[in-house]
């Protein structure tokens, strides 16, 4: 018997009903009603794989309907209108199409986290949340119970294996200003060895021109950026009306605004409405430009200074994930990214424990905020991250 | 092999059904209000289809009212009959495992002021899914204007004591709705025997069209009509009449009163089959609803530590259709109201299928079924990241 006979011979072995393993290769797509997402399910099929395309019901719109008027928010990925908009291109391509309901989970990891963070004092990143424990944790499980051995999804980052190390490495997007590496940092070597990310290669300008020569339905589409729960970005309303309806009516809890040197220079009414590094809407006079350098959780004070304070040269984070190694034997050199759109920075970065470690800047950074994540680059691989504290 | 076990949703439409539509979509347009020639043929056509319709439930045609389907049909026999009652309280009485189209009437009811009772039903060890008639005896009251209970539950296949039932509200002098969707073309249906007064049909659910549906009234019932605008249907529901759907829907009856009893004894051999297999070959697995008391297609059955939303998505793309429930619940968070009913916890309700079977379904595909059920199953008990589920997937 041949090689290629025997091999034949395993994969259809593997492939029968014993196992109950789909015929062919089953890929599955997390599929959002977006442009990069349905060329992704498009470029799929085109390669001739088995494509399922799953899209995940997140958040239910009508829960709080005293946000339903504000912006195009009932239009973001949650809303009914980008179910259909997903299942208009999974029929379009004629792949079977599912909607998998996760509003629990999503309200779990994600929605409460959310607001407990910004009731704290942080400034949450909910996207990189949903991808740890929904995108790639709970639609993957979904995924390879329904059949399919990998998920493919429309973020602009690469996925490489290294032979040397036998590892997963996570690289930048092709295309540096779509690159969502930032958001994925929080990647387990199982979960990078199970994803697929087709479009990490390709420029924003090639996906829409695939998805016009594909004929996928929503080639024109604007893109969105918001947070897809948030109508019209207003977190604040948000957040008070999430509370209202959970029962537990935002503490309205005005306190001082005080400078670094601990002047009081003004009121806040609530600790929530503040974000590190913000600027507008503190409703103080005092000649030159102020920002928000820090919030005080235990004192109930939103403390403000001039943009020179608001420069740090260090922070710790937490909960750290490494990609390219299990742990490194040393302190590490790194370009560090402190939020998704800031230039990295040259840092040091030493582990203080399994979990934790100590960033040091060659420079100083502006508004290095708790809650958001310090992602670690070597020139186009991920090293890893963390969540500022 | 594809392998449809969803009758219970849909149905396809028969042959016969489709070959008596086809003159009505063309030569036979008319409209069956209309004087002239066109318009007779049309209206020849509706009445044989509702003296059908009529002589599968042992009424008279005058009696049937068609509808646009089930929907309608519950809508305009639970509004219609509290609209017509003019006591200033009113008292309507259901069951926890009612149909959505009789619930939701319901509460938009109470949102009216209207007072409604919820009647539980029966959990394991006896009677599960089933209403006691003494239930209901307890919860009338004197302002009780109607008593609305399912026959066969569309999730579990549960038969209602219908009979009993419809005895108690008679002797109370309170009217009587059956919504026998799931029933129609399955079990026997005799209006005089089940003493109803009201009773609700959608010919989809037996091999007729979709988009119609009749309500019966026994004659005497008053109903307000829910639709004005022309005199169709002795004004108890305006609107130029579906005459393709209703000539669908007479054949549809026609042919399920013929076939009733061989339908019966062949499908319920091979649910019988179905069910005995998988409770060997599946580790855990639990029966919901009395399985002595349930129309012969249906089986819903518990996987424990297997979600049903995943099971149901994988024995998809193996080629069988099933459901986690009624259709009409798809991707809804919450877990079937009928399994919460019978006592099931809220993970074993999301673990659960309704399998279905129908006139086409052959032995075959039933032997398919059970060859790829087990390993879908141990898969996704396998894969599942609750501890629980390992405990069933050796």
């Amino acid at each position: 018997m041949t090689p290629i006979a025997k091999l034949e011979i395993a994969r259809a072995g593997a492939a029968g009903p014993a196992t109950s393993a789909p015929a062919a290769s089953v890929v599955a797509v997390a599929m959002s009603g977006g442009v990069d997402s349905s060329t992704v399910a498009a470029l799929l099929c085109e390669r001739g794989l088995r494509v399922v395309g799953l899209t995940m019901q997140l958040w239910n719109q009508r829960r709080l309907p005293g946000l339903s008027g504000e912006g195009p928010a009932p239009r973001r990925c949650c809303s009914l209108d980008d179910v259909y908009d997903a299942r208009r291109v999974a029929e379009g391509l004629g792949i079977p199409f599912y909607l998998v309901n996760m509003e629990g989970t999503f309200e779990e990891t994600v929605v409460r986290p959310f607001v407990d963070d910004y009731l704290a004092g942080r400034t949450p990143i909910p996207c990189t949340l949903c991808n740890n424990h929904l995108k790639f944790d709970q639609l993957l499980v979904t995924a390879r119970q329904i059949g399919a051995e990998k998920i493919a999804t429309g973020h602009y980052a690469r996925v490489r294996h290294n032979p040397d190390t036998g590892r997963y490495e996570l690289l930048r997007a092709v295309d540096e200003s779509k690159d969502q590496s930032y958001f994925l940092f929080g990647l387990t070597q199982e979960q990078l060895a199970r994803v697929e990310f087709p479009l990490g290669d390709l420029a924003k300008s090639e996906v829409r021109e695939i998805a016009r020569r594909l004929g996928v339905a929503v080639a024109e589409k604007p893109e969105s950026q918001e947070i897809c729960f948030v109508p019209a970005g207003n977190y604040v309303r948000f957040i008070e009306s999430y509370l209202e309806e959970q029962g537990s009516a935002v503490e309205e809890k005005p306190g001082e605004i005080v400078s670094t040197s601990g002047k009081v220079v003004g009121r806040h009414s609530g600790l929530h409405q503040y974000t590190v590094g913000q600027r507008r809407g503190l409703g103080l006079a005092v000649g030159h430009p102020l920002y928000v350098i820090a919030l005080d959780r235990a004192r109930n004070r939103v403390i403000v200074g001039p943009d020179p304070e608001l420069r740090q040269v260090c922070c710790d984070v937490r909960d750290v994930n490494w990609i390219p190694f299990a742990a490194p034997a040393g302190p590490v050199r790194a370009s560090v990214r402190i939020r998704n759109r800031h230039e990295p920075a040259e840092a040091e970065i030493t582990v203080l424990d399994a979990t934790t470690a100590r960033i040091q800047f060659c420079e100083p950074q502006r508004a290095i905020t708790p809650g958001q994540a310090a992602v670690f680059y070597s020139g186009e691989h991920v090293l890893g991250g963390g969540w500022i504290s | 092999m594809r392998v449809y076990l969803d009758y219970n949703a849909t149905t396809p439409v028969d042959p016969a059904v489709l070959e008596a539509m086809l003159p009505y979509l063309r030569d036979n347009f008319g409209n069956a209000g209309s004087v002239h020639s066109p318009g007779q043929r049309a209206r020849a056509g509706v009445d044989a289809a509702r003296e059908s319709v009529a002589a599968l439930i042992g009424a008279k045609p005058s009696e049937i009212v068609f509808t646009s389907g089930g929907t309608e049909a519950d809508n305009l026999a639970i509004f219609g009959t509290v609209a017509s009652s003019n006591q200033p309280r009113k008292h309507v009485i259901t069951t926890t495992i009612d149909h959505h189209a009789v619930l939701d009437s319901c509460h938009e009811l109470e949102r009216q002021g209207v007072d409604v009772t919820y009647v539980p039903v029966g959990r394991a060890p006896d009677g599960e899914g089933l209403v006691n008639p003494e239930d209901i005896r307890r919860a009338l009251r004197p302002e009780t204007v109607l008593v609305t209970v399912m026959h066969a539950n569309n999730e579990l296949g549960a038969i209602q004591p219908i009979v009993e039932i419809g005895r108690i509200a008679a002797e109370a002098g309170v009217r009587f709705h059956c919504d026998a969707v799931q029933s129609a073309g399955k079990v026997p249906l005799d209006v005089n025997r089940l003493g109803v007064d009201l009773l609700s049909l959608s010919a989809h659910k037996f091999y007729g069209p979709k988009g119609i549906g009749a309500l019966y009234v026994r004659s005497g019932t008053p109903l307000a009509p829910r639709f004005f605008g022309g005199h169709a249907e002795r004004d108890r529901r305006s609107g130029t009449e579906n005459v393709p759907g209703i000539v669908g829907l007479g054949k549809a009856a026609e042919v399920a009163a013929r076939l009733l009893a061989q339908d019966a004894a062949r499908i319920g051999a091979l649910r019988d089959r179905l069910e005995t297999a998988l409770l060997e070959r599946v580790p855990a697995v639990r029966v919901n609803g009395d399985r002595a008391c349930r129309v012969p297609n249906t089986s819903n059955l518990a996987f424990p530590g297997a979600a049903g939303e995943a099971l149901l998505i994988a024995l998809d793309l193996e080629g069988i259709a099933c459901s986690t429930g009624a259709a009409c619940s798809s991707g809804s968070t919450e877990p079937s109201h009928v399994l919460t009913a019978i006592g099931l916890s809220r993970d074993d309700a999301r673990s659960s299928l309704r399998f279905s079977l129908g006139r086409p379904t052959t032995a075959a595909e039933i032997d398919r079924a059970v060859e790829v059920i087990p390993a879908v199953v141990a898969r996704l008990r396998a894969l599942s990241p609750h501890p629980a589920a390992a405990a069933h997937s050796s």
